[in-house]
């Protein structure tokens, strides 16, 4: 499937509104289509477009204007046809003068929706656009590359189960990218796109492109990724964004980007069993009563076995109630009403699960948060946290800050806003989660201001913290005072590394480590 | 009445359709879980209902949600006295097909002051009839909750719009201070008088809405159906020459012409395109190949450039 670039072939559609009163007037044409099939009157007959075998795939772009972010994501809806001429014309009305080139209006101007930051010329939160090809649509996450990036880019990263880095070919990976990077990975996207742009400015250069490739490669390995594209591109010329770059490019053979998004995964990820967070309970007579709510985890059939949250009680399910039909299984991401075989206590807030794969509960558990409030996060106010349809009171004990520049975390017992911890989570009441890592739905909550209704941090549950002493949890704990040589030779053992996770171990003074022992026995 | 379903009926007898691409079932359990959050959380939700396309995939998703139960909350419909007859009429066929509770309004204003899209232009009427309309509803109704169907595709400023988008308690909106979302957590706390607009349909596109009026056999207004209908040009606009109350002006002719709409709205305000598209078939491969916007066919988005924030900021849906 090879297709030449059509650069600048499109009308910027000012004529649209000569003819207002024909949907098909004027179609846009361009030299060589492959979006829509390459015939457009292969449309006009009885014949739709073939239902999309998969979901849609969500995705964020990283990069700042000077890497040519708004002229990607531009060039996406353009050459895909998702902008439409009467946009376009409006585009160009507003853009005056500011066309480039190519004749292309203002791409920026498409994207920044918002009065306010058409004025001051900058971006200013998350949008969303939408694009198509004949295989599959697309949900593009929009954020800022500069102010309040981290905030931003953790909201559109929350969703997406790919990240585009873009980088400028001429300058190579900054900072910034690894940033970008970073953030990504934490909230657990496993797919890089490197779009190294400008590509054209370069003279089209393959050792400087397998260069910054390499480079990239590194820092994605480096935290853990290994799925990564490298394309060059030229988003200004539209070159394997859409159409491939070949005739200025003929030493790359690989994927042009629209390529490399049609065949990516969409995050499954879900590695836990069952998990159904109760949304509702459906009563609608006497003989029926379901629990709605949307399959985070595995799957179920009737017959399962499962243990409601956080009672404890056990039941199975005996039917699997949708609008459509009854169904005999449903699977993560199923919109359902489960019906069970015995009158439990089940309200909104629980979660009903596999009964031989449970999440953890308890009061206490580990998270990462990124701060999204100028106010930040204070150490051990009460919040309330909100996870699935659980809302629930907890406090925050920050304890250590992500240093983004140098990717290494160090002590901390405030969060700023943008910053990015690791924190203690204390329950009033029990809690469940599985591992973010495990999980993106049961893993993954949201802490609310008490105090101003805000949502002041999103944040990934790490796993559930074992609590000194035993106060919350039902195991004995022993506490050990050793000196620190001795400590440092049983830690090495073999028998404490296969249970290190089980372990709390604190450095601290003789005296202090006195006080302690001193107090448990008062 | 018992609204219990007999054990046999919970088989919907609808099922004979194949099932729905992986694409649709994702955006249709999206929406699902949008209206239960919303229901499970907040005191009084009310579902705002245009009588559109984008309205009848909504109601289809609430009914499709909270099935074997009824919807749990209102339809309102915000009527300006200025809709097509048969959009109307399709409304009280649908209420007393599904057994639902619908409210509609209209501002008293309208007819105190004889405020029409002809006298008081498309800005000003579009206020009055709408904007102020929908605020009296929602605050007559004492509704924490409002579902809306729009998308995020529609419009520029609506692509930056939360799912659940926070108001005011004079139901403003505002774009610069929204509360951040992340995964499909949403953020439901407020404060007396304050509000939340729900929109299920947000990651919908216009396709997207029309092949799952197909899928799911939804039925919609025949006017976006084509067929010869008398029309006049106006503004650079087709509109439907049907109601007594348009009055020709000087160098305007009733002509019959073969169209359908795109969106529906307010009669005067809404522009016909020709079409010969008289299936749903029809309709989406006309889309596929469409050069223009369905909103191009709106007058009030096209008043002045960020009219449809500016609309929004002041409580317009």
């Amino acid at each position: 499937m090879t297709v030449s670039a059509s650069t600048g072939s499109h009308s910027t559609g000012t004529q649209a509104t000569g003819n207002p009163a024909n949907l098909q007037s004027g179609p846009r044409t361009t030299a060589e289509t492959k979006v829509s099939s390459g015939n457009v009157t292969a449309f006009t007959g009885s014949e739709a477009r073939a239902p999309r075998d998969s979901r849609p795939l969500r995705l964020i772009t990283c990069g700042s204007v000077d890497d040519g972010k708004s002229t990607l994501i531009g060039r996406l809806l353009w050459d895909t046809k998702a902008v439409k001429e009467d946009q376009a014309a409006t585009l160009a009305r507003d853009s005056s003068g500011k066309q480039n080139d190519l004749g292309l209006p203002d791409f920026a101007l498409l994207l920044d929706g918002l009065q306010a930051e058409r004025e001051q010329g900058i971006t200013i939160d998350v949008a969303y656009r939408y694009f198509a090809t004949e295989n599959r649509s697309f949900i593009v996450a929009d954020t800022p590359g500069h102010e309040q990036y981290t905030r931003n880019m953790a909201t559109g990263a929350s969703t997406a189960d790919l990240a585009i880095l873009l980088v400028d070919a001429r300058v190579g990976l900054l900072e910034q990218t690894r940033r970008h990077a970073t953030i990504a990975t934490l909230m657990g996207i496993r797919q890089f796109v490197l779009a190294v742009n400008k590509i054209d400015l370069t003279g089209y250069d393959r050792a400087r492109f397998d260069a910054i490739s390499h480079d990239f490669r590194e820092l994605a390995l480096s935290l853990g990724v290994r799925q990564v594209t490298a394309i060059p591109v030229s988003a200004l010329k539209g070159e394997n964004v859409v159409y491939d770059g070949s005739a200025s490019m003929p030493w790359y053979d690989g994927p042009t980007l629209v390529e490399v998004l049609e065949l990516a995964t969409v995050r499954s990820g879900q590695t836990t069993g069952f998990r159904l967070p109760v949304q509702r309970v459906s009563r609608p007579g006497e003989s029926f009563r379901g629990y709605q709510g949307t399959v985070a985890g595995g799957s179920v059939k009737p017959g399962d076995s499962v243990v409601i949250l956080p009672s404890g009680m056990v039941a199975n399910v005996t039917k699997i109630v949708t609008f459509d039909l009854v169904r005999n299984a449903a699977v993560a991401g199923d919109a359902i009403t489960l019906v069970l075989d015995r009158q439990v206590d089940v309200s909104r807030g629980d979660m009903i699960v596999a009964i031989d794969s449970q999440p953890q509960t308890g009061v206490a558990f580990d998270a990462q948060i990124v701060a999204l409030q100028p106010d930040g996060i204070q150490p051990n106010k009460r919040y309330w946290l909100k996870s699935g349809s659980r809302r629930q009171r907890v406090s925050v004990e920050p304890v250590s800050q992500l240093d983004l520049k140098s990717g290494k975390w160090g002590p901390s017992d405030a969060l700023s806003m943008n910053a990015i911890g690791k924190v203690h989570l204390a329950f009033d009441e029990q809690a469940m989660f599985d591992a973010y890592e495990q999980n993106r739905t049961t893993g993954a909550f949201i802490l609310i201001d008490p105090d101003t209704n805000n949502t002041v941090a999103g944040g990934m549950i790490t796993g559930k913290r074992s609590s000194l002493g035993g106060i919350h949890t039902e195991e004995t704990r022993v506490l050990l005072s050793l000196p620190a040589d001795l400590a440092d030779r049983i830690l090495a053992s073999d028998l404490v590394a296969g249970r290190r996770d089980e372990l709390e171990v604190r450095r601290i003074s003789a005296a202090r480590a006195q006080d302690l022992l001193d107090s448990l026995d008062g | 009445m018992s609204l219990t379903l007999p054990e046999t009926e919970l088989h919907n007898p609808q099922s004979a359709r194949p099932p729905l691409d992986p694409h649709l079932k994702a955006l249709e359990n999206e929406a699902i879980h949008i209206f239960r959050e919303v229901a499970g959380e907040f005191e009084k939700p009310v579902m705002l209902y245009s009588v559109g396309k984008d309205s009848a995939v909504l109601l289809h998703l609430a009914r499709k949600a909270f099935y074997p139960g009824r919807v749990p909350f209102p339809l309102l419909h915000v009527n300006t006295g200025w809709k097509f007859a048969e959009m109307i009429a399709f409304r009280d066929e649908i209420v007393k097909r599904y057994d639902l509770d619908l409210i509609e309004h209209i501002n008293p204003r309208g007819a105190a002051e004889n405020v029409t899209p002809f006298t008081h232009g498309s800005a000003l009427y579009t206020d009055i009839m709408k904007t102020e309309a929908l605020r009296q509803a929602l605050d007559a109704g004492g509704f924490d909750a409002a579902f809306g169907g729009a998308r995020r595709d529609e419009e520029a400023s609506r692509a930056k719009e939360r799912i659940y988008s926070f108001r005011t308690p004079d139901h403003r909106w505002d774009p610069r201070n929204q509360r951040p979302e992340l995964w499909n957590v949403y953020n439901g706390m407020i404060r007396k008088g304050e509000s939340v607009r729900a929109f299920p349909l947000s990651n919908w596109t216009e396709v997207d809405i029309w092949r799952y009026i197909q899928a799911e056999e939804i039925p919609i207004v025949p006017l976006y159906f084509a067929a010869e209908r008398p029309v006049v040009e106006r503004d650079g606009m087709m509109i439907l020459a049907e109601d007594p109350r348009l009055e020709l002006q000087p160098g305007e002719a009733k002509r019959q012409e073969r169209i359908r709409f795109r969106t529906l709205g307010c009669f005067p305000l809404t522009g016909a395109i020709r079409s010969s598209a008289t299936t749903l078939t029809d309709i989406i491969a006309e889309l596929e190949t469409a050069t223009v916007s369905e909103r191009q066919g709106r007058a009030i988005d096209r008043d002045q450039s960020g009219s449809m924030e500016k609309k929004k900021r002041e409580g317009y849906f």
